[in-house]
């Protein structure tokens, strides 16, 4: 394959994946394990998962290591083997990628606010986010891939731990926009686009989100402010509501691919899905760029 | 007609001014303001303020923080006043909150328990990941008359309704109100349940809490 930042650069569009976590629930895995703790003693639904997307189109896959740093793992009692989680989920979506996809590590939030809300530092952070970072790059990823975010600060650290890591390896990162096109810690598109592009992040965009509505806004903020930036847009298929005893989430694949069209209108160069999103979306996704 | 120092110290709960309201709150005893007034005049209408511009988009999360934090610097000083004056605070309701069995968010139950206690309830936090069990003893504990559920999974949300039914199995399921919370749920899912009610964000929380408790 040719080199992730050559791709990017080419305007082509990159299809992502989908969902990792409802994929693996329905493939068994218990209610409350996470996938990380999980994926050790059962990789092959986990590959499954990666080849579902790669065969539905995805050429960019993300690592199963959303709540793969020591702050979340420490909740299982799993803090002692990040390194080993991080390389494992690697060479687990290397293998299902077969060349056919890039394979981007995944770095999720800490789930702790960070100072003046919370206790931990920003160096604490990005200690915390460089062990992660780093055991991914070592483990041979083509990009990292950070996502979710809500609070600039702790985005901020996730990339200086990316930047420490590698000055070579790209970065992506999106945060999650929620009501008022705001994240839930206030944050601003065109302020995260500003913070991301100077801090050198090779594309950025949004992520999971409140509805695909409000992601078509995000994103014509962030085109407007910066017209010639690489977006990332991977937004939750829709919202969820129950239909008997089970989530729904209302987009269906032609309606993602739809929006997916007006997203790469507006400078999107990466697009794939988030929650409730499916191997049918990201085909559907595949089909309209094709 | 609402003295200086208890505009001031409004406006400082707005503002999320801890240190600040902290030091009115010392003046507003010296200057012979009696803690209740100060509490009922200044910081709850204040907390609503905050409230009603989370609602708007004013205000986002750090915001609602800084504002709960400024509360709690006021009231580090009332509260020793009331015990010497042998007064108490209103207080609403005793309200048990946790996030269900199998599921580690806790920035959003957080919130709702922060914001609880500063309207006024008796707030038992007893974290994420907490066994079922775990709710019922604490229910009967506290004689609570709230449960609060926070799940953020698709999957650890069906806790919520094993907590339901074991506080039925219990017997505790008409001394307290359920209200469930977290990204995936909804008003149909706590219909499905058996829950008394949804609130979307922290500051709903506050108002379907006391909604249902009937207090203004």
């Amino acid at each position: 394959m040719e080199a992730f930042l050559k791709r990017l650069g080419s305007g082509r569009i990159i299809v992502a994946d989908g969902a990792m976590g409802t994929m693996l629930q329905a493939a068994g895995m218990p209610v409350g394990a996470s996938p990380e703790s999980w994926m050790l003693e059962n990789p092959d639904p986990v590959i499954n998962v990666h080849r579902a997307y790669v065969e539905a189109g995805a050429e960019l896959i993300l690592t199963c290591t959303f709540g793969g740093n020591r702050t979340r793992l420490e909740r299982g009692g799993l803090a002692e083997r990040v390194v080993e989680i991080n390389q494992q989920a690697v060479e687990i979506a290397r293998k299902a990628a077969d060349d056919k996809a890039y394979v981007a590590g995944d770095i999720g939030p800490l789930g702790q606010f960070l100072e003046p809300l919370g206790k931990m530092s920003f160096e604490q952070a990005v200690e915390i986010f460089k062990e992660q970072t780093t055991a991914l790059f070592e483990a041979g990823v083509d990009l990292l891939y950070i996502e979710t975010m809500s609070d600039l600060n702790e985005l901020r650290a996730a990339i200086e731990a990316a930047k420490q890591t590698s000055t070579e390896v790209p970065i992506c990162a999106t945060m999650s926009f929620e009501n008022h096109e705001r994240t839930n810690m206030g944050v601003r598109p065109e302020q995260a686009a500003q913070m991301m592009l100077s801090m050198g992040v090779d594309a950025f965009g949004a992520n999971c989100g409140a509805t695909l509505e409000m992601t078509e806004k995000v994103v014509a903020k962030m085109h407007a402010s910066f017209l010639e930036a690489s977006l990332v847009v991977k937004p939750n298929a829709g919202k969820p509501h129950m239909e008997g005893r089970g989530v729904v989430y209302d987009a269906t694949p032609r309606d993602m691919a739809e929006y997916a069209q007006k997203f790469a209108a507006m400078g999107a160069r990466i697009i794939g899905g988030c929650c409730g999103s499916t191997p049918a979306h990201i085909a559907a996704i595949a089909q309209a760029f094709k | 007609m609402m003295s200086d120092i208890l505009k001031q110290l409004h406006a400082a709960v707005i503002a999320g001014e801890r240190e600040q309201a902290n030091q009115l709150a010392a003046q507003a005893l010296e200057a012979g303001i009696a803690p209740l007034t100060a509490i009922e005049e200044a910081l709850s209408p204040g907390m609503q303020v905050v409230g009603e511009r989370y609602e708007s988009g004013e205000y986002f999360i750090p915001d609602l923080m800084m504002s709960a934090e400024a509360m709690k610097g006021a009231m580090a000083v009332f509260e020793p006043a009331l015990m010497k004056r042998k007064e108490q605070r209103r207080v609403f309701g005793t309200v048990v909150i946790g996030t269900v069995e199998g599921d580690i968010h806790e920035i959003g139950k957080s919130l709702v328990a922060t914001m609880l206690s500063a309207g006024g309830f008796e707030v038992h936090d007893l974290g994420v990941d907490v066994p079922v069990q775990k709710f019922i003893e604490k229910v009967r504990e506290v004689d609570a008359n709230v449960v609060g559920l926070s799940a953020l999974l698709t999957t650890t949300m069906r806790n919520q309704e094993t907590v339901i039914q074991t506080l039925k199995e219990a017997g505790l399921r008409q001394q307290v109100k359920v209200i469930i919370g977290g990204a995936p749920t909804s008003q149909g899912w706590a219909e499905t349940i058996g829950a008394d009610a949804y609130a979307e964000n922290a500051n709903e929380a506050v108002s379907v809490v006391k909604e249902l408790l009937g207090v203004k």
